[in-house]
């Protein structure tokens, strides 16, 4: 299930701004991958860029490649809807469909691309709700709102949506920055879980975070505002936060700048 | 000795302004709704006289110059299918314009020039679109009086407000609605059909009956391409029909009073007609939106 994805020397741009330049990274399968690094340094750009929701904006376009196996996600063949099935995304705030309800908000993936039975869509329901650690709370009330749900269970619910359509990639765009520190727990426990079956990447602004969850650690910075963000380093979680080797990297965790 | 905390109390002043401030808030509400209310009262009061069962059951043929009796059947079956034309004209028109417009055209020369020209129609005045489908369908063309020709005429009346109303709702729909779609890997057109169109129903629902609402009282169009008659005719496609804003107008100009009262009972149904289709509209939304079904 689970992928490799290999990033080269991948640029970025917003109309004729370059938000990002020259990234060049692995990203191992069954694995969690963090990214960290200061506002605006392209970190969420460069997560957008892995499933093609980067173009999705008017006037942002990518340079550059993106591998999953050794296929060239910006190939001139690919279809970009197809690439956004295989890797999936979570989104900072909450987003789930507001006419729908939570049954349908998990199906969606499934129902808008194909055609399922009832009972097998009632069986991947299930399963991506108990994977997403939701389904104890809303299994007595699948025909309510998805909205009505409180902001941490409804992004459980928009992972149990991911995970729906069997992704080989996670993204998660700082998916717990709108949340209490009890729903980001829940959601911390989660990610370990998934990453058995998923390749994950995280974005997010919490260190102790990213020092948490992650078994690599990538920094990105940009040298000054208006400049394109860059990948400064890209080590195990745990050398990153004892002993990194760039001192920008160093600084940047201990607090001293960011 | 009080410490000086900068607390005080709202000084006389600002208490006279606000009072007279609401004061003339409240005089303004009113004298707003005074020809509203005037408008209602009268037609109920010179309406309801007549407003029987012959009436809605009964056409004006064989009904002579100074009879009483006679009804708006005619009339009531012409405007529900003249607006249930221009309906299924504007309706679809009007909103693919509209998706196109926010989710296609992403701002450039197209899209701006469709937007100057619907604010160009929002500003026709109703009796132009009636000229132009005389001119066009029902002399250029021959095809005749119909009440066809009035669902053209009433549908370009109706189009520039069904695509502004969409245009709005469309845009109101958040764009993580529309990422979330595509993160999932639906393509961008199951996404409008299943995803924003959905969420943006009830606002369009709104928009359509404002937009009934508008056409399915205008006079000066229908006159020019449905034309008048006193006699039933169920067929929108060939010969004159009648309309009610056309009965009210034809019946008020009559010189007794029987012609009269039916005039204003004519006017009384219309409103209800309308009242009727808002009801409808509202319960469409309501059993569609997730707060019913959640309960």
């Amino acid at each position: 299930m689970a992928k490799q994805i290999e990033v080269a020397d991948l640029d970025a741009y917003y109309g004729s701004h370059k938000a990002i330049e020259g990234i060049s990274m692995t990203i191992e399968p069954r694995s969690v991958t963090a990214f960290i690094g200061p506002s605006g340094c392209g970190k969420s750009t460069f997560l957008r860029t892995l499933n093609r929701m980067h173009e999705v904006i008017p006037g942002a376009r990518v340079e550059g490649k993106v591998r999953l196996e050794e296929q060239d996600l910006y190939g001139s063949d690919v279809d970009p809807v197809s690439v956004r099935r295989t890797i999936g995304m979570v989104f900072q705030r909450p987003n789930p469909f507001p006419t729908m309800s939570i049954f349908d908000n998990v199906a969606a993936g499934l129902k808008l691309n194909g055609r399922f039975s009832r009972s097998q869509l009632e069986s991947i329901v299930e399963e991506s709700l108990r994977g997403a650690n939701l389904w104890n709370e809303v299994k007595d009330r699948l025909n309510k709102p998805g909205a009505g749900l409180s902001g941490g269970q409804q992004q459980r619910l928009c992972i149990a949506r991911a995970i729906a359509v069997r992704p080989q990639v996670l993204l998660m765009d700082e998916p717990c920055s709108a949340l209490d520190p009890i729903s980001t727990l829940a959601i911390e426990d989660l990610i370990s879980q998934l990453k058995q079956d998923y390749t994950i990447v995280i974005v997010t602004h919490n260190m102790q975070q990213a020092a948490r969850v992650s078994d690599k650690t990538a920094f990105f910075n940009l040298a000054a505002q208006g400049q394109p963000g860059k990948l400064v380093e890209m080590d195990e979680t745990s050398k990153i936060f004892t002993n990194p080797a760039e001192k920008a990297t160093e600084d940047y965790i201990t607090g001293r700048f960011g | 000795m009080t410490v000086e905390t900068g607390i005080r109390p709202i000084s006389g002043s600002r208490r006279a302004k606000d009072k007279i401030v609401q004061g003339l808030v409240y005089l303004a509400f009113a004298l707003a709704v005074i020809p509203l209310v005037s408008v209602l009262w009268l037609v109920v009061k010179n309406g309801i006289g007549r407003f029987d069962l012959t009436f809605l059951t009964h056409s004006m043929r064989n009904i002579g110059a100074r009879d009483a009796g006679g009804g708006a059947y005619h009339a009531i079956i012409g405007t529900l299918e003249q607006v249930l034309l221009a309906s299924l004209i504007a309706v679809p028109v009007g909103l693919l314009t509209a998706v196109y417009l926010v989710e296609y055209s992403s701002g450039g020369r197209l899209a701006r020039v469709i937007s100057f020209f619907v604010d160009v129609m929002t500003g026709v005045p109703s009796v132009v679109s009636g000229l132009f489908i005389l001119a066009f369908w029902v002399l250029v063309l021959g095809q005749g009086y119909s009440g066809f020709a009035g669902g053209l005429a009433l549908s370009i009346l109706m189009m520039p407000v069904v695509v502004r109303a969409a245009e709005e709702m469309l845009r109101l729909v958040p764009h993580e609605l529309r990422e979330a779609s595509y993160a999932l890997g639906v393509p961008k057109w199951r996404t409008i059909v299943k995803v924003v169109l959905p969420t943006a129903f009830t606002g369009i629902v709104t928009g359509v009956m404002l937009a009934v609402a508008r056409v399915a009282g205008e006079t000066a169009p229908l006159l020019l391409t449905v034309f008048i008659t006193d006699s039933i005719n169920t067929d929108p496609f060939s010969g004159p029909q009648m309309g009610l804003p056309l009965f009210v107008f034809d019946q008020a100009q009559r010189p007794n009073v029987t012609a009269v009262d039916r005039a204003w009972t004519g006017a009384l149904t219309l409103i209800l007609i309308v009242m009727l289709l808002n009801l409808v509209a509202r319960l469409i939304t309501w059993w569609r939106s997730p707060a019913k079904r959640g309960s």
